[in-house]
C-alpha cells in the first residue's frame, strides 16, 4: 500500500492503495465516484474512459502510481451541472438506453471535440470506435456529437 | 372492465404520514424533472398515496412509480406515461421512482418477452382513472357541485359553470378518504395527450452525469467484494483447490467454496445452473480480490453425466446433462448427420411427402448459427446481506419473482423475509432472468457473515454464460410445373433445444407443411437471448424465402404478401399463430417508406425480411454496399407494429437498437467451443459491432392504429438478420447460410 495524492475534478485527494491498482478502481471504490464504468478491465470497451490533462485515456489500464500530478477529469466533473454541451446534446438526442456505457462515451465525445471541434463523420468513426455500446445507441451518439460539435 | 388492481384489493388509499414513503430507500428515488429538481421535492409527510403507483403531495408534485425492471427498454419512462395520461396529470410535474419487488401492489414485475407495457398496460391506466376519479369526487363534494361537472386538464381540476378550479394537490389528501369506484372509465385513443407524444428518458440526466443506478455502483458501509472462480470449460468440475496463498494476500478476508444448488435441489426453469461448485475469494475491494483469485491453486476434473428434473411452472421435465468436452466443430458436424434424419413431427398439414414426391422442383437449405453470449455491459453482480432468517438483494435482474422463489427455496427463507431491490440494468437481453448470480451472492454473504457485492469480471461473464443456443434449420420448398409453391418443410434443431416455431408463417399458407425439431443434450448452458429462437429461426426461414422467391422469378416482397394473402383468405390449419393483416401491413410500409422497386444509388444493394414474433410485427429493407473490400450495410428501413406507440421517439430508439444489434450479431457474433472451453473471453477476441461499422441511416415506421400496445423490445430484432443475409446476396452474389456471415467474406 502507498499513498497517493491525486487531482481528481479539481480537487485534492488522497487514497492509500496498492500502486498497481487501476485508477478505474481508485475512483470507483475509494473516491466513490462510480460513474465511470467497469467494462472489461482490457481497455476495449471504453466505459472506463476518463480524461487525463484533457486526453481520453482508459483507466482500467492506468496504474495509480502513474498518475503523479496529471489531472483527472470523470463524468462527475465533465461540467458543474451537467450541462456540458455534449450532455445536452446526449439529453436532446435521448441517446442512452440502458445507460452502462454512456459515461465512456460522453467522455470520449468531449476529449474528441475539444481536439477537433468539427469533425467529420468518419473523423468521428474513428475516434469513437474504441467505446462499445451493446444497445447499440451509435446512431444517435453520432447524431449527438455532431450537434454538440455545432454548439 | 378489468379492474386487476381492484379485484387483487391493493388499492391502498390511505393518507401516508411522518416519512411513509414506499421506499425508505433514497437510492432508488428519480427526481426526474429538472425543474422539480431545481425546486426541491416535499417533505415526505407531505405525500398521499393513492395506490401502488400514484403518490401526490400537497404542493402538487405527482409520483409515480415504474413497477417493472428497466434494462434500456425505457419501461421507467414509459410505463408511468401511462399512469399520468389516465390520471391527466402534467407530465412536468411527475416524477418516477423505480418501485421495490412488490407482488401484493404490482402486476408481472418482470422485464422480457416484450411484454412489459403489454401487460401492464390495463392495470396502469385503471390506476390513473380511478386516482383522477377520487379527485374529481373530491373537488365536487368540496364545491357541492355534481361530479359529472368536475372535469380535469393537465393536472387541474375544474368546474366551469363556477370559474372554479385547484390543483390535484389541494385535493390529494380529501381524494384519498374516498371510496375507490369500481369502475371507472378510460380515455379514448384520440384523447391521448402523453401517450403517443415523445417523452425524454426520465433517468437521461441522471445518466449523462454519471450518477449511481446500476447494480455495479451499489454500496454500503462494511460491504465487502466477492469474487468467483468457476471451471474453465463446461463439462468439468471442482477436483480440490487451495487458497491458503490467495487467502494471504492484501485485502483478502476468506476463501471458501459453495454450491449453488445441492443434490436434491429441484431446479425451477430459471435456475439455470452452469457450474454448481465454486471457489469464492472474498475482500475489502474488487482489485484486491482480482490479485488474489490469480493465487489460487484449484484442479478441476470431468463431469460424470446426469440426470435432473426441472420443474418449469408446475410441468416437470427431466433434463439430461451430458459428460464430456464438447466442440463448436463438433457440433456442425452433428447438425450436418441430423440435417439428414427424420425428427420429431411438431405439425404436419396435407401430404407434404406426396407433394414433395411430385414435385417439378425442390429447393433445400440448411442454416447454422452458433452459441451467442449476451454480453451485456454490465457484468452480472449483486448485493447482498444475508443471514439466516432474512435476506435483503440489491441488484440487476429482470426477473424478480422467479428469482424470490428459487432463493426462498434455496436458502430456506420465507418470502416475506426476501426483500429484492431492482437497480437500473446495465443490458440484460435474457441473461438476467437468470438469478444463480442472487444465490451465490446469497451464500457468500452468509458464509461470509457480511454484506457483500458479489461481482463478475468480463471473463467471468462472458465464460460463465447463459448462451443462445447453437442452431440449425433445414428448409425445403417444392414447387409443382406451374411454379405453385405446393409444400413446405422445416426441420430445426439445436444444442440443446430447437429453434422452430412451427405454428407461424408460412405455416397457414402452404397447403402441404410438416414441421420437425430435433434437440441434442449439451452440458453447456443455455437461456433466454433477445427473441429466443426466433433470433435464429427468422434467419433462417426469411433467407430461404428470398432463394425460393428468385426460384419462382418473383419479387420477393410480393412472393410473401401472396402467401399471406392465402392464410388471410384460405387459412390451413386452425391454429396459425400471427394475423396475416397486420405481416403484411409492415411488408406493405416498408415496402413504400424504402421505395421498394425503384432504383436505388450506386452501389446500393437491397435485402428484404420480415417477422412476426411476441405479438409484434417487423419487416426492413436493407441497403448495402461494399466498402474497403468488406460488405457494409449503409442504411436501413424499417417498419414496425406493436399497436399503440407510447413513447415514438424511445421506440425508434429501441427499433435502431435493435437494428445495429441484429447487424452486429449476424455478420460477428459467435462464442465458440473448443474442448468444453469458450474461446473468446473477452471484448478483444468477442468481436462486437462499433460505430464505423453500424449504418449511417435507420428509418423507423410505425404502423399507426388503435390496437393495445403489443411489445417492441424482441420483434425488430430477428428480421434483421434475414434482411442481412439476403442483402449479402445482393451484393456479393453470394449466399450465406453459415453465421456468423463476416467469417465467409472474401478477404
Amino acid at each position: 500500500m502507498a499513498k497517493f495524492n491525486l487531482k481528481v475534478n479539481g480537487e485534492s485527494r488522497q487514497v492509500d492503495v496498492d500502486p498497481s491498482t487501476p485508477v478505474l478502481w481508485v475512483l470507483r471504490e475509494h473516491l466513490n465516484l462510480t460513474g465511470t464504468k467497469y467494462g472489461c478491465g482490457v481497455a476495449s470497451c471504453g466505459a472506463c474512459t476518463i480524461h487525463l490533462e484533457g486526453m481520453p485515456v482508459r483507466s482500467c489500464q492506468l496504474p495509480v502510481s502513474s498518475v503523479k500530478q496529471q489531472e483527472i477529469t470523470t463524468i462527475e466533473g465533465l461540467s458543474a451541472s451537467g450541462d456540458h454541451p455534449v450532455q445536452e446534446a446526449w439529453i436532446e438526442h435521448d441517446v442512452a438506453q440502458c445507460g452502462y456505457c454512456q459515461a465512456g462515451q460522453i467522455m470520449s465525445a468531449a476529449a474528441l471535440l475539444k481536439n477537433n471541434p468539427n469533425p467529420s463523420e468518419e473523423d468521428i468513426e474513428a475516434f469513437m470506435t474504441g467505446n462499445i455500446c451493446r444497445c447499440g445507441t451509435y446512431l444517435r451518439i453520432k447524431q449527438a456529437i455532431v450537434a454538440a460539435s455545432q454548439k | 372492465m378489468d379492474n386487476n388492481y381492484n379485484r387483487r384489493s391493493f388499492i391502498k388509499v390511505t393518507a401516508l404520514s411522518g416519512g411513509g414513503m414506499l421506499l425508505g430507500f433514497n437510492w432508488f428515488v428519480n427526481r426526474t424533472q429538472r425543474q422539480i429538481n431545481a425546486a426541491g421535492t416535499p417533505a415526505d409527510s407531505d405525500w398521499t398515496e393513492f395506490n401502488g403507483y400514484i403518490s401526490i403531495s400537497s404542493d402538487n408534485v405527482i409520483r409515480i412509480m415504474a413497477p417493472n425492471p428497466e434494462f434500456g427498454q425505457n419501461v421507467k419512462t414509459s410505463l408511468p406515461m401511462i399512469v399520468a395520461e389516465e390520471l391527466d396529470a402534467d407530465w412536468g410535474t411527475v416524477v418516477v421512482e423505480q418501485a421495490s419487488f412488490d407482488t401484493s401492489l404490482y402486476v408481472r414485475q418482470f422485464a422480457g418477452g416484450s411484454q412489459s407495457v403489454r401487460t401492464t398496460w390495463k392495470p396502469l391506466r385503471n390506476a390513473g382513472a380511478s386516482a383522477r376519479h377520487l379527485l374529481r369526487q373530491a373537488a365536487a363534494n368540496a364545491w357541492n357541485v355534481p361530479f359529472d361537472e368536475v372535469s380535469t386538464n393537465s393536472g387541474k381540476l375544474i368546474h366551469e359553470k363556477s370559474g372554479k378550479s385547484a390543483s390535484y394537490g389541494e385535493f390529494a389528501t380529501a381524494a384519498a378518504s374516498l371510496t375507490v369506484p369500481k369502475d371507472v372509465s378510460l380515455k379514448s385513443p384520440a384523447d391521448f395527450r402523453i401517450i403517443r407524444q415523445s417523452q425524454k428518458n426520465v433517468d437521461g440526466h441522471k445518466i449523462v452525469t454519471g450518477k449511481p443506478m446500476f447494480g455495479m455502483d451499489y454500496t454500503e458501509p462494511g460491504m465487502l467484494i466477492a469474487m468467483i472462480e468457476h471451471p474453465p470449460a463446461f463439462g468439468l468440475k471442482l477436483k480440490s483447490w487451495d487458497g491458503s496463498r490467495a487467502r494471504r494476500m492484501p485485502g483478502i478476508k476468506d476463501v471458501f467454496t459453495i454450491s449453488v444448488f445441492p443434490e436434491g435441489y429441484e431446479r425451477e426453469s430459471f435456475d439455470t445452473r452452469t457450474f454448481n461448485e465454486l471457489v469464492v475469494v472474498v475482500g475489502n475491494t474488487t482489485w484486491e480480490v482480482m490479485n488474489a483469485r490469480k493465487k489460487l491453486q484449484v484442479e478441476w476434473e470431468p463431469i460424470t453425466e446426469k440426470k435432473e428434473t426441472v420443474n418449469a411452472f408446475g410441468n416437470k421435465r427431466e433434463e439430461t446433462i451430458p459428460a464430456g468436452l464438447e466442440s463448436s466443430e463438433r457440433h456442425l458436424e452433428i447438425m450436418q448427420e441430423m440435417a439428414g434424419k427424420p425428427a420429431r413431427q411438431l405439425r404436419k398439414d396435407g401430404d407434404p411427402e406426396k407433394a414433395f414426391a411430385e414435385a417439378a422442383r425442390i429447393l433445400e437449405r440448411t442454416y447454422t448459427a452458433p452459441f451467442l453470449a449476451h454480453n451485456t455491459m454490465e457484468p452480472m453482480n449483486c448485493f447482498a446481506r444475508v443471514t439466516d432468517t432474512e435476506a435483503l438483494f440489491v441488484a440487476p435482474l429482470q426477473a424478480p419473482e422467479f428469482a424470490e422463489r428459487s432463493l426462498s427455496k434455496r436458502l430456506g427463507i420465507p418470502v416475506d423475509k426476501i426483500d429484492i431491490r431492482m437497480t437500473r440494468m446495465g443490458g440484460g437481453f435474457g441473461r438476467r432472468a437468470y438469478g444463480h448470480y442472487l444465490i451465490e451472492a446469497a451464500l457468500i454473504s452468509q458464509k461470509a457473515k457480511s454484506a457483500v457485492k458479489l461481482v463478475y469480471s468480463r471473463e467471468d461473464d462472458m465464460t460463465y454464460g447463459i448462451y443462445r443456443p447453437a442452431y440449425t434449420a433445414t428448409y425445403r420448398a417444392a414447387l409443382d410445373a406451374n411454379n405453385n409453391l405446393t409444400a413446405f418443410h422445416v426441420k430445426g434443431g439445436g444444442f440443446p433445444e430447437h429453434p422452430v416455431a412451427a405454428n407461424r408463417f408460412p405455416a397457414g399458407a402452404v397447403d402441404n407443411y410438416l414441421a420437425e425439431g430435433w434437440e441434442m443434450p449439451s452440458n453447456i448452458t443455455i437461456g433466454a437471448f433477445r427473441a429466443p429462437r426466433s433470433n435464429f429461426i427468422a434467419c433462417a426461414e426469411q433467407s430461404f424465402l428470398d432463394e425460393l422467391a428468385e426460384l419462382m422469378g418473383k419479387d420477393p416482397i410480393d412472393l410473401r404478401l401472396e402467401l399471406l394473402q392465402r392464410a388471410k383468405d384460405r387459412p390451413v390449419g386452425t391454429s396459425n399463430d400471427y394475423d396475416a393483416d397486420r405481416y403484411a401491413g409492415v411488408l406493405k410500409l416498408v415496402r413504400e417508406k424504402s421505395g421498394w422497386g425503384n432504383s436505388t444509388a450506386n452501389g446500393l444493394h437491397r435485402g428484404v425480411a420480415a417477422y412476426f414474433c411476441h405479438n409484434s410485427y417487423a419487416a426492413h429493407v436493407i441497403d448495402m454496399r461494399m466498402r474497403d473490400g468488406q460488405p457494409y450495410v449503409e442504411q436501413v428501413f424499417s417498419a414496425v407494429d406493436c399497436g399503440i406507440v407510447v413513447n415514438p421517439d424511445a421506440a425508434s430508439n429501441m427499433v435502431e437498437g435493435a437494428v445495429v444489434d441484429g447487424i452486429g450479431n449476424a455478420l460477428y457474433g459467435e462464442l465458440r467451443i473448443k474442448d468444453g472451453a469458450p474461446q473468446q473471453r473477452n471484448f478483444n477476441t468477442y468481436k462486437m459491432i462499433r460505430m464505423h461499422e453500424v449504418p449511417k441511416k435507420v428509418e423507423a415506421h410505425f404502423v399507426r392504429n388503435d390496437i393495445d400496445p403489443t411489445g417492441l423490445g424482441e420483434p425488430p430484432f430477428p428480421p434483421v438478420f434475414g434482411a442481412v443475409a439476403n442483402a449479402l446476396y445482393k451484393t456479393t452474389g453470394k449466399r450465406f447460410y453459415k453465421q456468423p456471415f463476416s467469417a465467409g467474406f472474401e478477404t
